[in-house]
Formats: C-alpha cells, sequence, structure tokens
C-alpha cells in the first residue's frame, strides 16, 4: 500500500513540475508598481514612449531597451501601437520622444 | 452558461466565483431571516388582542431594536470586506489576454502566441450545430490555461462594452481609449460563455463572449 502511494505521489509531483515548467516557458509583463490599479492605459503609453526613448539615447542595437517592447507589446492593442507608429512617422506623435 | 430556468448564481469557476456565491449564501441568509421575521411580526400584530397604551419611552425595547441590527450589519460586513479585499488581490500572472469591443464583435490578441490576432463573431442560429447554443457560441474562441493566473485587458474601438464571464466572477467595462486589466484564474478545463454588458448599438444581445481553458502543456503547443 506504501509503494503504491508513494508511486502516485511521485507521479503527481513530476506532473506538478511539468506543468510549472510550461507555465514558467510564458512571459507575461511583470507587476509594475506606478501602475498598480486596473486602469493600464498609462502602463501602455509610458513603455511605448520609453522604448524609442531608450532607443534615441542608446542607440538601435541596444538591447535592454527591447524589454520596453516586450512589455507594450502586451499591454498595448496593436491598433494603438500602429496608431502611434504611423503618428511618429508623419511627426505628429503626441509624445516627446 | 445559464440555463433557461435558473435562477440561482451560475456554477463557479474559480475560487474568487465560488467565494463569491458562499458570500451570497450567507447574505441571502441575512435578508429571508429578516423578512420572515417581519411576516411574522406582521402577521403578529395584526391578530394579537394586545394594547400598549401605557407604554412611554420602552427604552429598553429601543436599545435591543438598535443593537441587534447593528451587530447583523457586523456580521454581514466582516465577510464582505473580506471578499472585497480578496478579489483586490493583484497577483502576478502567467499569461495575457487582451480582448478589444467592437460593433459588434470581440477581438482577441494573445501575446503568448506572437500577438496571434482573433475575431470573434457569434454564429448565427442558421450555423450552429445540434448541441450548441444559441446566441453564445462564437466563430473563434480565444484559450487560456487553466490554474493559473491570466490578465485579461480590455478596450474598445468604438463605443463602451463591457466583457463578462459570469461563472469567473468578472466583468469589466470595455472603455474606448482605456485599458481595463482583471485576473482570472479557472480552475477547471472548460468553456466558458459570456454575453456583452454594456448597451452598444444594435447587436448588442449578439456579440457573446467565449473562452476555451485548456491545460498549460496544450497551450504552450497551440
Amino acid at each position: 500500500v506504501v509503494a503504491a502511494l508513494t508511486k502516485k505521489v511521485k507521479k503527481k509531483k513530476y506532473q506538478m513540475a511539468a506543468v510549472k515548467e510550461s507555465g514558467e516557458k510564458l512571459w507575461t509583463l511583470p507587476f509594475d508598481a506606478r501602475f498598480p490599479n486596473q486602469n493600464q492605459t498609462r502602463n501602455c503609453w509610458q513603455n511605448y514612449v520609453d522604448y524609442f526613448r531608450c532607443q534615441k539615447i542608446k542607440g538601435e542595437d541596444y538591447t535592454p531597451c527591447e524589454y520596453f517592447k516586450k512589455v507594450y507589446s502586451h499591454v498595448c492593442p496593436d491598433a494603438w501601437v500602429e496608431q502611434w507608429n504611423e503618428q511618429r512617422e508623419n511627426g505628429s506623435f503626441a509624445g516627446k520622444i | 452558461m445559464s440555463t433557461w430556468s435558473q435562477i440561482n448564481l451560475m456554477d463557479p469557476s474559480s475560487y474568487i466565483m465560488s467565494q463569491m456565491n458562499l458570500f451570497h449564501d450567507h447574505a441571502m441568509i441575512l435578508l429571508v431571516g429578516i423578512f420572515v421575521f417581519v411576516i411574522l411580526m406582521g402577521v403578529s400584530l395584526l391578530k394579537n388582542k394586545f394594547h400598549g397604551r401605557l407604554v412611554h419611552e420602552a427604552q429598553t425595547l429601543e436599545i435591543v431594536w438598535t443593537i441587534v441590527p447593528a451587530l447583523l450589519l457586523v456580521w454581514l460586513a466582516l465577510p464582505s470586506l473580506r471578499l472585497l479585499y480578496l478579489m483586490d488581490e493583484h497577483p502576478q500572472s502567467s499569461n495575457t489576454l487582451k480582448a478589444i469591443g467592437h460593433q459588434w464583435y470581440w477581438s482577441y490578441e494573445l501575446p503568448a502566441k506572437d500577438n496571434m490576432m482573433l475575431d470573434s463573431y457569434m454564429l448565427p442560429e442558421e450555423s450552429l450545430e445540434s448541441g450548441q447554443y444559441r446566441l453564445l457560441e462564437v466563430d473563434n474562441r480565444p484559450a487560456v490555461p487553466y490554474s493559473f493566473d491570466t490578465m485579461i485587458i480590455t478596450t474598445s474601438s468604438d463605443v463602451i462594452h463591457a466583457w463578462t464571464l459570469p461563472s469567473l466572477g468578472i466583468k469589466m467595462d470595455a472603455v474606448p481609449g482605456r485599458l481595463n486589466s482583471m485576473n482570472i484564474n479557472p480552475f477547471v478545463p472548460g468553456i466558458f460563455y459570456g454575453q456583452c454588458s454594456e448597451i452598444c448599438g444594435a447587436n448588442h444581445s449578439y456579440m457573446p463572449i467565449v473562452v476555451e481553458a485548456i491545460s498549460m502543456e496544450d497551450f504552450t503547443n497551440l
């Protein structure tokens, strides 16, 4: 009985580890204390603007800037990102980069 | 999903919702108790032949019927506040799902799958298969992993809509120009249904929300 139970526990632990591992492959935006509440609009805006500011200051090949891009692509709807990209190209973007 | 003769809340699919169901039961105990008490008092008042011409002030009675309701309200408030703060917790989520409301469909973006986009239109009655639910089924439904926290970010491209999944206990307005975030954590795999909950025009009743909760393994292999 003990052997059977031990086998069950081991199998469960293996399954839980597998689930945890596959969960760790997923990345999502971490908690940002500047935006602790429900309204994440500013989170999206700030990371979008910070990405381009980072690129401007550090150059386009500076890979740590990609963190901001990762965050804004998770938070911001594609439509907003496309609209802002167009505005930046037109020179009509409201943010200061 | 709700069935035609349903009068109670839906079966919960997340711990928050099951806590809400329990709190609902708790509140109903109080309300039904008060209601029955009032009915009894009313019937008794009408039927008895007692008179109280000489009763003045009645201090004890006044004290009792002030303190007892106050205690009953405290009894109601403590679990209520506990649930309120429980709902307000923001666990670090494992996954994000963006839900954008349009007139009159939902579109979803899954950042975990390279921002895969899905447009989710209601299936018209003519194209329903046997066993499918009228006004609830959609052509494409997003998937989330069960037993993991998923952050839902909702907004709208035109008018205000509202994204809701009653069995997960969430409802959030999808406001144009604003990103509202909420967390879901289904504890079972399954398909969850909801309907747009903010009047948004002619087809407001015909833009349902369907989410499928699958295992994390299946989700990563999607």
